[in-house]
């Protein structure tokens, strides 16, 4: 028998229908990779005993014939999730040991198919960062390294653990969420795919809040129709998010394999950067050239506002942010340090409990919208990020299905090489994604090929409202025409 | 635009969050830069252009007016860092 591990989660499926494993096997085999894998880490809680009893539970179902589409199959969840029981923190010391008495309403609907929990996986605190290197457990390592360097590199954020976990085969995928990139970038630095679907299509309720009108969870997978999987029982209405959206959940993976032919793929020219490495620039054009062997068809499109989606994001994000994050006063749940009076407990417990970046902003948050800087700043960016969306209805109204992209605009870098001196440094990193969800589009990153020191790179697609299948067909193709890529094992 | 040291405290007491004086400089270094890169905005034409209050298009959803969740108040104060029966517990508010 093969390592267990090393299945995709399709692959899996059909082992555990066939009997070939049970999924207790698979769950055991995922969790001694975990113990091995520390030094990654990329698990901030493991739950060997929940999920093993999972296993042995679902294992039952298999045996009479009751397995729901994800029966068996191992997962990490993003620690950004509420999970009833099992400590949730969003990797910040201010929630300190909050254990929820309520699950989130995505791995409900995991658990409800049949998916076995295997831990919480680390992420930037608050989600806030592209590297995971804000968060109260320490930096995560991705599993790839550079040809003939023994450097930890940083595996992207927020959603960092879980793009290390399953591209080290710790997991056979995992939840995420994406604000402004926190999905696609780790999955772009870690030969991962990762979509991020339309704002609506996923429930928020029992996700930890970082910007409320730009957060949407999704799956970090190991191949495209993994992703296609995880989604299909991830999405869905819930009455408890008012943003979600009462559309019926397609079956995803029936668009895997679709043709994409006669399809018109969007390429912006405002993605050309000035100083975009070369290799980045021959991905991106390999990507498109697979595309147009698949039949679809190349146009070249304009997205004027690009280039003010990341600014316009570092306002209307922190500024939600600010709110958001008002609830952690140390009085009802998390961190509370000591003061004589109420204001002080405030601000204390909010000093201690927050690290660097989420402090700082909180407090440009609460600057762009204080009295007299609301409308140059706040207001001003909401307009803003009405013209980014209107680019791109204008764009698919000239009858794009689907706009390419890369993914990043380089692959991972070091840990503590990035963002030292000046926070826009890293803020960069996000200057493909950031858009997407300012649009509330959907967007998946596809592992492409790799840059000349062997580190992954990935491509990004984006589409139209609630058309994730374009996604999937078209992510297909590239990954059929790139192959998948895995990291060689030094942990 | 950009902050000096009185305008970061005076954030920071907004924000609720406690910021000593050796880290006011730093802090205004930082959100100088994050206020020098938004800055850009300034240059964009917004006359005319409604501000984006909901990124999909969608009717309101209202709830029905009933009540369908409650009496789970040891669920609410289970994490509080302290609490006397059903109550959370902090400093004296009023004199």
């Amino acid at each position: 028998m093969t390592d267990l591990t090393s299945l995709t989660l399709a692959e899996a499926r059909k082992g555990l229908a066939d009997k070939t494993f049970t999924s207790l096997e698979l769950t055991d085999a995922h969790l001694s990779a975990i113990e091995a894998a520390r030094v990654l880490n990329a698990f901030v809680m493991e739950t060997p005993e929940q999920a093993r009893d999972m296993a042995k539970a679902v294992d039952e179902k298999i045996a009479k014939g009751d397995a729901g589409p994800l029966a068996g199959i191992p997962l990490g969840i993003k620690d950004l999730f509420a999970t009833k029981g099992v400590r949730t923190t969003a990797c910040s010391k201010i929630l300190g040991n909050f254990v929820p008495t309520y699950e989130s309403t995505i791995t409900s609907q995991l658990w409800r198919d049949g998916a076995v929990m295997l831990g919480k996986l680390n992420n930037d605190e608050f989600a806030m960062g592209s590297a995971n290197e804000t968060s109260c457990f320490g930096p995560v390592g991705n599993p790839w390294r550079r040809e003939g360097s023994n450097t930890t590199l940083v595996p992207g954020g927020s959603s960092g653990g879980s793009a290390s976990a399953v591209a080290a085969l710790l997991c056979m995928g995992a939840t995420a969420t994406d604000t402004g990139g926190s999905i696609r970038q780790p999955a772009a630095f870690t030969a991962t795919v990762g979509i991020k679907p339309t704002y609506g299509r996923c429930s928020r309720w029992g996700i930890v809040a970082f910007a409320s009108s730009l957060d949407q969870a999704g799956p970090i997978a190991r191949s495209v129709r993994d992703a296609a999987m995880l989604l299909r029982s991830m999405a869905g209405h819930d009455p408890k998010d008012t943003t979600s959206v009462d559309i019926a959940v397609p079956d995803y993976e029936a668009a895997i394999g679709k043709s994409v032919k006669g399809m018109k793929i969007g390429i912006p020219k405002e993605y050309r950067l000035d100083g975009m490495p070369a290799e980045i620039e021959k991905l991106w054009s390999e990507g498109a050239a697979w595309l147009k062997a698949a039949g679809a068809e190349l146009v070249e499109v304009s997205l004027p506002h690009t280039k003010y989606a990341l600014p316009a994001y570092y306002i209307v994000a922190p500024a939600e942010a600010s709110s958001n994050l008002a609830r952690y006063d140390g009085v009802r749940y998390g961190l509370r340090e000591q003061a004589k009076n109420i204001v002080e407990l405030y601000e204390n417990t909010r000093a201690e409990g927050f690290g660097a970046e989420v402090r700082r902003r909180v407090m440009i948050g609460t600057y762009v919208l204080s009295a007299g800087y609301y409308d140059a700043y706040y207001l001003r960016a909401q307009k803003v990020r009405t013209l980014i969306k209107k680019d791109f209805e204008d764009c698919f109204a000239r009858g794009v299905d689907a706009i390419l992209t890369p993914a990043t605009p380089s692959a991972a870098f070091g840990i503590g090489e990035k963002g030292g001196a000046d926070p826009v440094e890293m803020y960069l990193n996000d200057i493909f994604t950031v858009t997407v969800n300012m649009a509330g589009l959907p967007g998946i990153a596809v592992p492409a090929g790799k840059d000349a020191q062997g580190l992954p790179l990935g491509l990004q697609l984006i589409g139209r409202p609630f058309e994730e299948e374009t996604l999937f067909s078209l992510g297909e193709v590239i990954e059929q025409a790139a192959g998948r890529f895995t990291p060689a094992r030094w942990w | 635009m950009s902050v000096d040291a009185a305008t970061v405290r005076r954030i920071a007491h907004l924000a609720r969050i406690a910021v000593s004086e050796g880290e006011v400089p730093h802090l205004q270094g930082e959100l100088n830069a994050m206020l020098a890169f938004v800055e850009q905005l300034s240059e964009v034409n917004v006359e005319g252009v409604e501000p984006m209050t909901s990124v999909t298009p969608m009717q309101m959803k209202k709830r029905q007016d009933v009540v369908d969740d409650g009496e789970i108040a040891d669920d609410i104060v289970a994490n509080a860092p302290a609490t006397e029966g059903h109550f959370f517990l902090v400093p004296k508010v009023v004199e």
